[in-house]
């Protein structure tokens, strides 16, 4: 085994391992915030390990970093109780989610496994494929228009959260 | 295993992090006892030897060592025990994509002196940055503390927030050197430009002296106010005063690392001060020419030494004169970050989110927007 195979291992395993322990952890939600970190933080080391430096970068700065921060904030400050979820309830609300998680994993395995992509061995990249060069210029001239179609919605989320949040202090 | 690598990374590890980070808290001690008008840290020695006090960073950690590690009741212990290394551990390894050097030709091998010399050598710090925010936050809610969970959610709040405006005031930097490559960015300094050359390209007027009026090609030259607010927003970053909030001593005791003793509070005192030293040598590297000598390039160096003494001399003089050059540049920044923390006194909560929000990212857009159509209009 390479190196790499065993760096791919030991992060796949991992983000699997936080992964469930963020689901299956109910007494505490802090705890379940921080093993996303480190499902996200997992993932971008696979990501690094397939040389997509961007996208690991991405993943990790927005994903772990900024959203999860972002959770974390909320978490703390609600500083929810088990009480307030009644376990009977979760258990449903969580076996409904593990069925689906379920059949969209079997969903994905059949579709892979008729995908001629998947049955041909990849090809090699050119150079600086998926670097920040490419994609930036990507981004502001083939797809500038969706681009400004995301910002539009982000800012939209934004003033919602503005009106939601300003209404009790008028 | 190459043997390269792990020269270099033993080479950062005890001179930029562990041989500057204590004798920056005697600095820090000295600076700012100068500045109140004291005498400063002389009291720790040694059969009565006290070098100037240089003894006090041993003192500091040999006390800290012998402390009890407490962890207070009803704490996480695990989250309490990891946090302190999330804070200091990222800190560490940011050094690995900042040049203490250029790249220099002996024969047939080439000597790179930068860790790892990544194309995406900047986000590797941000992410490195955003990773490091977990250290407060885990601290302050692990602590099970009140004043501790402030300051955890005070850390967050104000860290998430320079985040953004961190990376979009050295925007204009990218645009100006055209790359994310740290290493690339220093060579593109060591240069430098005619102040007055357009006298020259654009009315014809060659006069001599033209050639002789120059700046050295450094980031600050052309990004003087995205220099000031990418030090104002890491200075935020780093959690000291003036922006100190998460700790606020008056306020919330010590914020995250109140419940902390002993060496796991000494590696939020290290990791605080190993930022010190990252923030220097980042502000060096983007705008300050990094390791590259202000009107004398590479070359200039090289050959003029190389006529008196060979080359193989000359090139390794010039990685000398480099790394000093580098690492006086680190030491004013840390100067300046000193004169600035003993200097100003707290600001409120709602004054840092304001000039995070309404003054820092506004400009630092405007100084994106400024800065492409300069480029468009120079480079057509």
């Amino acid at each position: 085994m390479t190196a790499e195979t065993i760096l791919f291992y030991v992060f796949a395993g991992l983000a699997v391992i936080s992964a469930l322990g963020m689901v299956l952890n109910t007494r505490n939600t802090v705890a379940s915030a921080l093993s996303l970190v480190v499902t996200m933080v997992s993932l971008g080391a696979i990501y690094l390990l397939l040389e997509a430096y961007l996208v690991a970068a991405l993943q990790i700065m927005v994903y772990g970093g900024a959203i999860v921060v972002l959770f974390l904030f909320v978490v703390m400050l609600l500083n929810l109780s088990t009480d307030e979820f009644p376990p009977g309830r979760q258990r449903l609300i969580k076996s409904a989610f593990v069925i689906a998680g379920v059949a969209i994993l079997i969903q994905i395995l059949i579709a892979m496994g008729n995908d001629p992509l998947f049955a041909t061995p990849p090809e090699a990249v050119p150079e600086g494929y998926g670097g920040y060069r490419q994609v930036g210029i990507q981004l502001y001239t083939d797809y500038v228009l969706l681009v400004e179609m995301a910002s539009l919605l982000l800012l939209a989320a934004i003033v919602g959260a503005l009106i939601l949040a300003k209404r009790k202090i008028d | 295993m190459p043997i390269e690598p792990i020269i270099k990374i033993l080479f950062i590890f005890s001179v930029m992090v562990m041989g500057l980070a204590p004798i920056i808290t005697w600095i820090e001690r000295k600076q700012s006892a100068v500045m109140q008008d004291r005498i400063g840290a002389n009291r720790a020695d040694l059969n009565g030897i006290t070098i100037l006090g240089l003894l006090h960073p041993a003192a500091d950690v040999i006390k800290l060592m012998m402390k009890e590690d407490m962890v207070p009741e009803g704490a996480n212990r695990v989250m309490h025990m990891l946090s302190p290394l999330i804070a200091a551990v990222p800190a560490i390894m940011a050094f690995a994509v900042i040049p203490f050097g250029g790249v220099y030709v002996f024969g047939d091998t080439t000597l790179n002196l930068v860790g790892a010399d990544i194309d995406w050598g900047l986000l590797y710090i941000f992410v490195l940055g955003s990773i490091a925010a977990y250290g407060n936050v885990v601290a302050g809610w692990s602590s099970n503390n009140n004043w501790s969970m402030l300051g955890g959610l005070r850390a967050s709040a104000q860290m998430i927030s320079y985040e953004v405006t961190m990376g979009l005031t050295i925007v204009g930097i990218f645009m100006v050197f055209q790359t994310l490559r740290l290493s690339d960015m220093a060579l593109a300094q060591d240069t430098s430009f005619r102040v007055l050359g357009f006298l020259d390209v654009h009315f014809g007027l060659n006069w001599a002296w033209i050639d002789w009026i120059r700046l050295p090609a450094w980031g600050i030259i052309y990004q003087p106010l995205g220099f000031l607010m990418f030090l104002t927003a890491v200075m935020a970053e780093n959690k000291r005063p003036p922006f100190d909030l998460p700790e606020g001593e008056s306020e919330i005791i010590a914020g995250y690392h109140l419940e902390y003793s002993g060496m796991r509070f000494g590696l939020f005192f290290m990791s605080e001060f190993i930022e010190i030293i990252l923030i220097a040598a980042l502000t060096t590297t983007l705008f300050l020419g990094g390791w590259a000598v202000p009107w004398l390039s590479t070359e200039t160096i090289i050959n003029g030494i190389s006529s008196v003494m060979g080359t193989g001399f000359a090139t390794g003089l010039c990685i000398l004169i480099h790394f000093v050059s580098f690492l006086l540049k680190v030491i004013f920044m840390i100067w300046v970050q000193m004169l600035i923390r003993w200097s100003l006194p707290r600001f409120r909560y709602d004054q840092v989110m304001s000039l995070c929000w309404k003054i820092l990212l506004p400009l630092s857009i405007a100084n994106i927007f400024v800065t492409g159509a300069v480029l468009l209009w120079v480079k057509g």
